[in-house]
This record gives C-alpha cells, sequence and structure tokens, in this order.
C-alpha cells in the first residue's frame, strides 16, 4: 500500500505540451507513471509523446479514465487549471507551478469546497516536488532512482529535503511507502495533518517522517493532531533555525512573521506533542533506525 | 513588495478611506511651500522609509510653523533612520510627506492580513491603536477583534458594522468606519495586497475618522497583472544585493555571517545554514540557485556570494533532481578559474549524475574540498573556514 498514488493511478498532464511539462512527463513516463494524457487548450486531437492531448480536463478523463493530474500550468493560470482538475472529476492533484498569488490559492480553496465529501478532490502543492510511491508512480520532478519502497513515510514542504531523507533511507536500506511534497506556498492544497490521516489509516506506513518550516500553523497543527490520533510515530525536522524574523526565506511561505512561526518555537511544540525532533537533517537515519528498533 | 505611506493613502483614498490632506516632498523648500498648500497652523513631517516604528527613530516631526517644517525636512532628508524592522543598516529617507494635524481623540488599530490557518483574508481591530499588533497580542489580546472573510462573496457591510460596533465607535461614525473598512478590502482583493495595515485609524475630536498612517504589501507573486503597482517600488529602500540576486533569478538574503552559501532548493538552504550553525559557523547569505541551475547562473552565484566581503569560506550543497550533478560541476569548476577563488571551497554533491559531477571536480585539478554527506559538508566548511582564518 501507498496513500494518494499508486500503481492504479492514471495520470494527465495539465501544460503538457509547454518545455517543462513535456520534460518531466517523458521522466515520469520512463520511471512507469501511467501518464494516459495531458491537456493543452487549443491543441486537443493532437498526439504528444504518442499519448492524446485534450482540450479540457473533462474530456481528457471521459476518454482516458484518469484519476490524476499534475500541473506545470504557468503562474498567472495554474489556479484556473487546478480548478478545471477538481471540476473534471480528478481525485488527486499535483501542483509543480511555483508562483501561483495567494489570492488565487485562496480563491482555489474556496472552489474546491464545493464538491460532495467523495467527490472531492485531494490536492499536493502548489510550488513543491511533487510525490511518489516508489515503485509505483512518480508525479513529480524528482529523481526518482533514490526512492526505494519501504515502511517510512515522508511529508514535507521541501523537496531538496525530501530528496535528503530519500536518500538516508536509502542507504540504511530502509524505504518509504510514499514521499509526499505540500509544497512552500502560504496557501497550500492540503496540510501536514491531512497526509499524517493518510498514513495513518495505511498499513504498509509504519512511521513518518514531516519535514517543516519556518511560517505558518500547519507543523504545529500537526503535531497536535498527531499527539490525540496517531498511533505511528513520526518524527520531525524543522528548517530555519538561524532565519531571520520577517525575511523571506526562499519560499513564499518561508517567513516568520507571527508568534509561533520560528523554528525553535515549532521544535518545542512538536517536542510536546510526542513528535522526535531530530536536531538536523543530517540525522533522519540513525533516528529512523532507533524507533525502528522500539517499534519491532 | 512593500510601498511607501503616501502611496498607501494616495491608493486607499481611491477606495474611500478617509485621509488628512497631505502632499510629498523631496526638499526643505518644497516641505514647506506644501504647508501654505494644506493650510491650518499644525504639520506633521513624516519619514518614507519601508518601516514602521519611524516615530521612535525619529522620522516623525510635529511642527507649528512652516520654519519649523523646513527645518525638520533639511533634518530628516538624506538621513539614515534605523528601526526594529530596518535592522542596524537603517533605511535613507529621500522623501517626505508632509500632513495636516488632527485632534487625536481615540485611536485604533486595524489591518487586514492573509490569515495562513484560515487561508482567507482576516480583518484584525483593536480598540487600543497606537500600539503595535505583537504588543497588543500580548498585552490586551482581549481587546483584539477578528473576522474572517468569505472569499466568494468578499466583505459584507454587516461585517463591518459588527466590526465598527465592537470597536465602541459612536453611532455618528458608524457610516464612516463601514466605508474605511470596506475600502481597505477592496483595495486588498483588487490589488493582491497581502497586507493593509492602519495604524493609527484616528478618531478626530471633531468625530472624524481619518487614516493617520497607512501601510499596504504586495504579493510579488501576483504583479505580473499589476504594472500600476510594480511602478511604486522605490529600489532605494531595498538592499541592493538581493535585488541584484532577483534580477538574476536567483533568491539571496544576506545574513552576517562568514560561511557563502550556494544551494539548490529552499529548504535544503535552511537546513544547510542549520546544519552550519550546529557545527560551530555562521552562513554568511541564503541562496537557492533553483531548478535547471546552468553552469552559467552557478557563476553569478558565485559572484554574488563573494560581493559580501565577510564571506572567508565558501560551501555548495546540491541535491540534484532536475539539476544535474555534472552542470553544477563545470559551473563551479569555470566559475572558480574565472573568479581567482581566494577562500576555501567545500563541494557536496548529490543526485541526479553525481558520479560525473564529482569527477569532473576531482579531475580539475582545483583546491576543492569535496564532501558526500550534508553532514560531511557543514563539518567541512567550517573547519575549513578555522584553518582558513585561524579563528
Amino acid at each position: 500500500m501507498s496513500i494518494l498514488l499508486d500503481e492504479n493511478s492514471k495520470v494527465i498532464v495539465q501544460g503538457f505540451t509547454g518545455q517543462i511539462g513535456t520534460f518531466h512527463a517523458t521522466e515520469m513516463i520512463e520511471y512507469g507513471t501511467n501518464i494516459v494524457g495531458g491537456v493543452t487548450p487549443g491543441k486537443g486531437g493532437t498526439k504528444h509523446l504518442d499519448r492524446p492531448v485534450f482540450n479540457t480536463v473533462k474530456e481528457a478523463v471521459a476518454a482516458t479514465g484518469a484519476n490524476a493530474s499534475i500541473v506545470f500550468v504557468p503562474p498567472p493560470f495554474a489556479a484556473d487549471s487546478i480548478m478545471e482538475a477538481a471540476d473534471g472529476g480528478i481525485k488527486f492533484c499535483v501542483a509543480i507551478t511555483d508562483g501561483i498569488p495567494s489570492q488565487d490559492m485562496i480563491r482555489v480553496k474556496r472552489y474546491m469546497r464545493r464538491y460532495k465529501e467523495e467527490d472531492k478532490m485531494v490536492l499536493t502543492g502548489p510550488n513543491c516536488a511533487g510525490s511518489i510511491s516508489p515503485g509505483k508512480c512518480m508525479m513529480g520532478i524528482m529523481p526518482g532512482h533514490i526512492y526505494i519502497p519501504g515502511p517510512v513515510g515522508v511529508v514535507g514542504r521541501s523537496g531538496t529535503l525530501g530528496y535528503e531523507a530519500a536518500d538516508q533511507m536509502r542507504e540504511i536500506g530502509v524505504g518509504i511507502s510514499s514521499s509526499i511534497g505540500i509544497g512552500g506556498d502560504p496557501i497550500n492544497g492540503s496540510a501536514f495533518v491531512d497526509h499524517l490521516q493518510y498514513f495513518e489509516e495505511d498499513p504498509e506506513t509504519k512511521l513518518v517522517i514531516m519535514i517543516g518550516e519556518i511560517g505558518g500553523p500547519q507543523e504545529v497543527a500537526a503535531a497536535e493532531w498527531a499527539k490525540d490520533n496517531m498511533s505511528k510515530p513520526v518524527i520531525g525536522y524543522i528548517a530555519g533555525l538561524t532565519a531571520p524574523k520577517g525575511t523571506r526565506m526562499g519560499h513564499a511561505g518561508a517567513i516568520i512573521s507571527a508568534v509561533g512561526d520560528s523554528a525553535a518555537e515549532k521544535v518545542e511544540i512538536l517536542q510536546e506533542c510526542g513528535v522526535h525532533v531530530v536536531p538536523n537533517p543530517a540525522s533522519f537515519a540513525p533516528v529512523v533506525k532507533e524507533v525502528m528498533a522500539k517499534i519491532g | 513588495m512593500d510601498i511607501h505611506e503616501y502611496q498607501a493613502k494616495e491608493i486607499l483614498a481611491g477606495y474611500g478611506v478617509p485621509i488628512g490632506a497631505g502632499g510629498l516632498a523631496y526638499s526643505p523648500e518644497q516641505a514647506s511651500y506644501r504647508c501654505s498648500e494644506i493650510g491650518g497652523s499644525v504639520w506633521v513631517v513624516k519619514a518614507q522609509i519601508h518601516s514602521g516604528a519611524r516615530g521612535k527613530a525619529g522620522g516623525i516631526k510635529v511642527c507649528f510653523s512652516e520654519d519649523e517644517v523646513w527645518s525638520a525636512a533639511d533634518e530628516l532628508l538624506g538621513k539614515k533612520l534605523v528601526t526594529h524592522q530596518t535592522g542596524p543598516k537603517g533605511k535613507v529617507c529621500s522623501r517626505l510627506y508632509i500632513e495636516e494635524g488632527c485632534n487625536i481623540d481615540r485611536e485604533i488599530y486595524l489591518a487586514f492580513v492573509l490569515d495562513r490557518a484560515a487561508e482567507r483574508v482576516t480583518v484584525v481591530a483593536s480598540a487600543e491603536g497606537g500600539m503595535e499588533i505583537e504588543q497588543l497580542a500580548v498585552e490586551k489580546p482581549e481587546s483584539i477583534v477578528k473576522i474572517s472573510v468569505e472569499p466568494a462573496v468578499g466583505m459584507q457591510a454587516f461585517e463591518a458594522r459588527e466590526l465598527a460596533f465592537a470597536l465602541g465607535l459612536d453611532k455618528s461614525q458608524i457610516n464612516q468606519a463601514v466605508t474605511t473598512f470596506l475600502g481597505c478590502y477592496r483595495a486588498m482583493r483588487d490589488l493582491d495586497a497581502n497586507m493593509v495595515e492602519i495604524n493609527p485609524l484616528v478618531v478626530s475630536k471633531e468625530g472624524k475618522i481619518i487614516a493617520v498612517d497607512a501601510k499596504m504589501g504586495f504579493d510579488d507573486n501576483a504583479l505580473f497583472r499589476h504594472p500600476n503597482i510594480s511602478e511604486l517600488r522605490d529600489k532605494s529602500q531595498e538592499d541592493a544585493r538581493e535585488m541584484r540576486a532577483a534580477d538574476r533569478g536567483l533568491s539571496y538574503v544576506g545574513l552576517g555571517g562568514n560561511i557563502g552559501c550556494i544551494i539548490n532548493g529552499a529548504g535544503l538552504a535552511m537546513a544547510s545554514m542549520d546544519m552550519i550553525m550546529h557545527a560551530g559557523g555562521e552562513p554568511a547569505n541564503f541562496l537557492d540557485i533553483g531548478g535547471g541551475a546552468s553552469a552559467e547562473r552557478t557563476a553569478k552565484a558565485f559572484n554574488l556570494v563573494l560581493s559580501d566581503d565577510s564571506v572567508e569560506c565558501i560551501l555548495v550543497n546540491i541535491f540534484a533532481g532536475i539539476n544535474r550533478c555534472d552542470w553544477i560541476a563545470d559551473g563551479v569548476v569555470q566559475a572558480v578559474k574565472q573568479i581567482d577563488l581566494k577562500v576555501p571551497l567545500v563541494v557536496r554533491l548529490s543526485g541526479t549524475n553525481v558520479e560525473e559531477g564529482r569527477k569532473i571536480i576531482k579531475e580539475s585539478g582545483l583546491p576543492i574540498i569535496s564532501a558526500d554527506t550534508l553532514q560531511e559538508a557543514a563539518d567541512k566548511a567550517v573547519a575549513a573556514w578555522k584553518e582558513a582564518t585561524g579563528k
């Protein structure tokens, strides 16, 4: 098992025929992801990478039975594409695009609430490296070969820190059930807490690594939820101990602007909630080993 | 992107927010002439810098004659003001806003913010104006009123009324307040602001509501659709090095330590800085070279990091996903040859095409210290810095 994406995912690429879409679609196909087609308005009826191109998500879903989508559409139009996916019957959407205006994301989140629970789409990102269930499905821009299948769930804001964790797991021969990127934006599709819930329900996942950073309330909200609801151990890291207040550190959401936003404050609350906080991101491997030894 | 008080006021006035009479001045002569334009007998000379807490830094002067205004303007123009928001470097004042004085009866705090927990625009207000919100949150949390606005329909008049009554405004002031609140909200929504703060919103002794200060910040990601807002950018208020980095597609923040960092990915960049600190060093900067980094961009990153004189060692840490280690390695080798690097350099490569990348570094014959893991990279960088500087 794994969460959100697996061998049954039928994936369409929104922004399929663009340079970035083409490059990463090729990589995903090579990895073995079942890419069933793509959407580029105005290019419907043509073929790209030997797969059909559609004008709209609805047409793509009707023709291919797609249930997942990955968005490479440029920032001014990306929010629109995400809403189109939600309305077109897509169940899991990964938005890679970096630079979507915050108020567009507020509209996206509001729009996604209109569907019945069973019809709702799960959105991860934007501004993320995507997600992967090793050996089953890769929807993202990560180096797929560093991920081996296994019992560790990973959820994080940062792409490269996710790679770092995966690489350390591979070094000690421990694999990953799914690695989910939620992205570095202030308003994102889904939060840490959503994915902790999915991992808690996934029988293959034995423990979860949560990679957070400065800014926003989502790491703390997840830890507080985990304290009362999670049977599986959570290993946490918060990047940005040295970040000064009020300065954006690359990610649009990585800024200390309110009480509780700093790494030190988050680490303290995570520890109070029983999360195993690693002192630095080079220590995922030893701490995972230690925790796995305890849970057998 | 931040703008000046006078610019924010001009925008908000267009949305019906009441402001006092005032005008811009670039010289003491213009400042004193503004007095005769504005009329009255009390004027406030306000330094226009991108920072709050200007009053405490001496950037706001109340004057009772045109001569006083002239002198205040003469003193403030060209002066560097240091507030807790500008950092020790301060910001230079090159524009003044001259405004009519007002008889303050009450001060209210009002702000519209992007609320990350609610994922909406939230209005934060308090009847205890004049203080900063952090201070209010600690000292008078019960005085803070919050309304989060339903994004599908926007702020409604009843919500603005509820807020006005909650702030204890008189019934003769309610309509003015509603116009003010709705105006701020509409400005925020229409222009993709991520913050509108009016502190204080004043009730004058004559019973009028006036925005005495105004601050607006805009979502950089939305500037593509607001050229009229981009035009308000004042580059003199921004860090020159950070600006140059942004123009080259690099995300850079200067931090004051000695170990320069060139990293891919914001998360890994922050983490590498944390690791340097753990190893006993101090990072000089945050720098994310981003995905698809070419040899050319790597060279630009080197030049940028080295333009900070306090850099005494450089750490390159790349975990290549979209990037390829061989491209980065080529860029590093080229850059080192071009710029005649005088400080120690530690390079850690991992991910896509790592073997090819490490080979290029090794075969270059350059004195580059290689590291395989994140831990090793931080340790070696700090050790090399200590060895080179004797610290």
